[in-house]
C-alpha cells in the first residue's frame, strides 16, 4: 500500500473527500502518535496530581487542605485574584474600546506594548517591583519613612499578579470588537442614547462571551502565578504565601502528600477553567457566526 | 465607570483639522485610562530594569553577564527551550492535523485538554513532572530501568518541563490555519494525479509553514523565561542544570540587585528580539492568506 493511486473519476464527479484522505494506515499512525504524545505529556501528569494527592487517603488529604497555613494561602490567592482580575477587566474594556472604535496614530505600538507582559519572564516581572519598592529600590526609602509595606507583603503580590495577567482581557476583546465594528453603537448614539447606555445595552451584550473568556483565562493565571509572586512574596507562612507558593514550601519540606493536596485544588481550578473556556468558545463561535450572518 | 457618563455629557468632539468627525464617545477617556494604566503597571516598572542597569559600568555589566556560571545557564535555557520548541513543532503539528482532519472518539475532550499547560499553574506542573520522572515515579522507573537514562534532576528534565509548557502554542497556531485551508486545492492536486504525500508536501505544508514557525517561536519565547515548572525537576546544579531565571533569583537572594538586573536585561533584550521576530512571522503568515 504505497500512496493513494490517482482516483478514477467516476460518473464525471470530482473526487470526494474520502478520495483525498490519506490511506487508512497513515491516519491510524498519525492518530496514534498524537494520542501517545498527549497521553505522555498531558493525561498522565494530570492523573498523577490527583493520584499523589489521595495516595495517603482522604483523611490526610482533608487535613492538608484544612490546615491553617493552607487556608491562609487559599484566602490570599482569592483576594489577589479578586483585585487583579477586575482591574485588568476595566483596563481591557477601555483599551479595546479606544483601539476597536477609533483610529489614531501609534495604535500598533500600543497593541505591542499591551502584549509586552506576556513576553517578560515571570521572574523579571517580580524583579521590577523589587527594584521599585525594595529597601534598595527607587521608592524604598520613601516607603520605609512612611511605614508603607509593598514588597514582601500583599500589595506587592497583587501588583506582580496584575502585571503578569495584564494583557488577558484586552487581547480577547480587541479582535472581537474590531470584528464587530461600531455601526450598532453609532446608531444608538445618533438615536440619542448616552455613551454609558450605549455601552451597557449595545456593546456589552455583544462582547459578553469574549469578556468572560478573557476573565476566565486572567483568573486562572492570577491564581496560579508562581515565578513573579515568588520573587515579591517573602514566603512568610500564613501571611504572604499564595497557593502555588504553599505548594512549593510543602514540597521542599518533603511533605509530598500535602503539597499535592494543595496542588490538586489548583489542578481542579485548571480543569474547571478548561471546561468553562470550552463552553464559552462554543458560544463565542455562535455569536461570531451570528454577526457574520446579520452583516451579510 | 460613571466617568463614562460624564464624558458623554460633554458635546461630541468637533472635527479638528483633518480629523474625521466622531460620533462615538469616550475616546479621550478610554485612551487616557489605557495609557495611564499601561504606564503605571508596565512601562515604569519595566524601565526600572534599564535604569538600574545604567548604574553599572560597562565592564562590571559585561563581567556579570558573561561569567562562566551565567554562560552555562544561557546554554541550558536556550538549548533546552530550542529542543522543547522543536519537539512541539513536530508533535504539535501532528496533533493539530489529527484534530482538524480526522474523527475519533473523545476528540472534543482531547481538543479541550490541549490547553492544560496554559491553565495548570506552573508550580503544579513542576512538582507533578518531577514526581513522574524521578527514579521511583511512574515514568522515571520505566525509563531508568529499561534505558538507564536519568530524567529528573538533569538537563533532560528541563527539556521535559519546557516541552510541557510550550505544548499548546504550535497546536493553537496551526489549527485555525488548517481549518481555513482550502480543501479544493488538495482535491485539485489529487485529481491532477498527485499522491497523498505530494499533496501534503507541495500544497498543505507551504500553507501551514508560517503558522508552524510562529508556534515554534512562541513556544521558544515562553520556554526561555519559564521558571515554575522547571526549578523542581531541574535539580538546579550550578554549571549543569541551573536555568537563567533561577540564577536571577539566586542573585536576588544574595542581595546582588545590580547583578540580578544585569542578567535580567540580557533576558529582556532577547525577549524583545523574539517578540519582534514573532510579529514579523505573524505578518508573514497573514500575507500568505489561505482564502481568496
Amino acid at each position: 500500500m504505497s500512496g493513494a493511486p490517482v482516483t478514477p473519476v467516476r460518473r464525471g464527479e470530482l473526487p470526494s473527500r474520502a478520495d483525498i484522505l490519506e490511506p487508512r494506515w497513515v491516519r491510524g499512525v498519525l492518530i496514534t502518535i498524537a494520542l501517545l504524545f498527549l497521553t505522555l505529556f498531558l493525561f498522565v501528569p494530570l492523573v498523577s496530581v490527583f493520584f499523589e494527592a489521595f495516595k495517603k487517603g482522604w483523611e490526610a488529604y482533608s487535613t492538608a487542605i484544612f490546615e491553617d497555613d493552607a487556608i491562609a494561602a487559599i484566602k490570599l490567592t482569592l483576594i489577589t485574584a479578586a483585585i487583579a482580575v477586575p482591574l485588568n477587566l476595566v483596563f481591557g474594556v477601555a483599551a479595546s474600546w479606544c483601539i476597536a472604535k477609533f483610529e489614531f496614530r501609534g495604535k500598533s505600538i500600543l497593541l505591542t506594548l499591551i502584549d509586552l507582559p506576556f513576553s517578560v519572564s515571570p521572574v523579571i516581572s517580580g524583579l521590577i517591583y523589587v527594584l521599585l519598592f525594595g529597601a534598595q529600590g527607587y521608592f524604598g526609602p520613601w516607603l520605609m519613612e512612611h511605614d508603607i509595606k509593598i514588597l514582601f507583603a500583599v500589595p506587592g503580590i497583587v501588583l506582580a499578579t496584575i502585571f503578569v495577567t495584564f494583557p488577558f482581557v484586552a487581547r480577547e476583546l480587541i479582535p472581537l470588537m474590531q470584528a464587530q465594528g461600531s455601526e450598532e453603537e453609532e446608531a444608538a448614539i445618533v438615536l440619542g442614547a448616552s455613551g454609558w447606555d450605549t455601552f451597557r445595552r449595545v456593546t456589552l451584550p455583544n462582547i459578553k462571551w469574549g469578556l468572560l473568556y478573557g476573565v476566565i483565562l486572567c483568573n486562572a493565571r492570577a491564581m496560579g502565578e508562581f515565578g513573579a509572586v515568588s520573587v515579591v512574596s517573602g514566603h512568610i507562612r500564613g501571611e504572604t504565601n499564595t497557593m502555588p507558593l504553599q505548594v512549593e514550601i510543602l514540597y521542599n519540606e518533603y511533605n509530598f502528600a500535602a503539597a499535592f493536596a494543595v496542588a490538586s485544588l489548583l489542578a481542579l481550578l485548571a480543569l474547571v477553567t478548561l471546561v468553562v473556556k470550552t463552553f464559552i468558545a462554543w458560544r463565542l463561535n455562535e455569536s461570531v457566526a451570528d454577526a457574520a450572518r446579520t452583516s451579510e | 465607570m460613571s466617568a463614562v457618563l460624564a464624558a458623554s455629557a460633554a458635546p461630541p468632539p468637533v472635527a479638528k483639522r483633518g480629523a474625521p468627525f466622531r460620533v462615538m464617545p469616550g475616546f479621550r477617556l478610554s485612551l487616557g485610562f489605557t495609557i495611564f494604566y499601561l504606564t503605571l503597571i508596565v512601562l515604569i516598572p519595566l524601565s526600572a530594569v534599564f535604569l538600574k542597569t545604567f548604574t553599572l559600568t560597562w565592564d562590571s555589566f559585561w563581567t556579570t553577564v558573561t561569567s562562566a556560571r551565567v554562560m552555562a545557564s544561557y546554554k541550558l535555557t536556550f538549548g533546552a527551550s530550542l529542543i522543547g520548541a522543536f519537539i512541539n513543532a513536530i508533535f504539535g503539528g501532528i496533533v493539530a492535523w489529527v484534530l482538524v482532519r480526522y474523527e475519533f472518539p473523545g476528540k472534543r475532550i482531547v481538543d479541550a485538554l490541549v490547553d492544560l499547560p496554559f491553565a495548570l499553574p506552573t508550580a503544579v506542573a513542576g512538582i507533578t513532572l518531577t514526581a513522574l520522572y524521578s527514579a521511583n515515579g511512574w515514568l522515571g522507573k520505566f525509563i531508568e530501568g529499561t534505558l538507564g537514562i536519568k530524567v529528573a534532576f538533569t538537563p533532560l528534565g528541563v527539556v521535559i518541563a519546557l516541552t510541557f509548557i510550550g505544548l499548546p502554542f504550535v497546536v493553537r497556531t496551526v489549527q485555525p490555519v488548517l481549518e481555513d485551508a482550502e480543501r479544493e486545492l488538495e482535491e485539485a492536486a489529487a485529481s491532477l494525479g498527485a499522491n497523498a504525500w505530494q499533496t501534503f508536501s507541495r500544497v498543505v505544508f507551504p500553507t501551514i509553514l508560517p503558522s508552524l514557525m510562529t508556534g515554534f517561536a512562541l513556544a521558544f519565547a515562553r520556554a526561555t523565561g519559564e521558571y515554575g515548572s522547571v526549578i523542581f525537576i531541574a535539580g538546579n546544579m550550578p554549571m549543569v542544570s541551573e536555568i537563567t531565571p533561577l540564577f536571577i533569583i539566586t542573585k536576588l537572594e544574595q542581595y546582588d540587585y545590580a547583578g540580578a538586573t544585569a542578567i535580567a536585561t540580557v533576558m529582556l533584550v532577547v525577549s524583545f528580539i523574539l517578540l519582534l521576530t514573532i510579529n514579523l512571522l505573524q505578518a508573514w503568515a497573514r500575507g500568505k492568506p489561505s482564502k481568496s
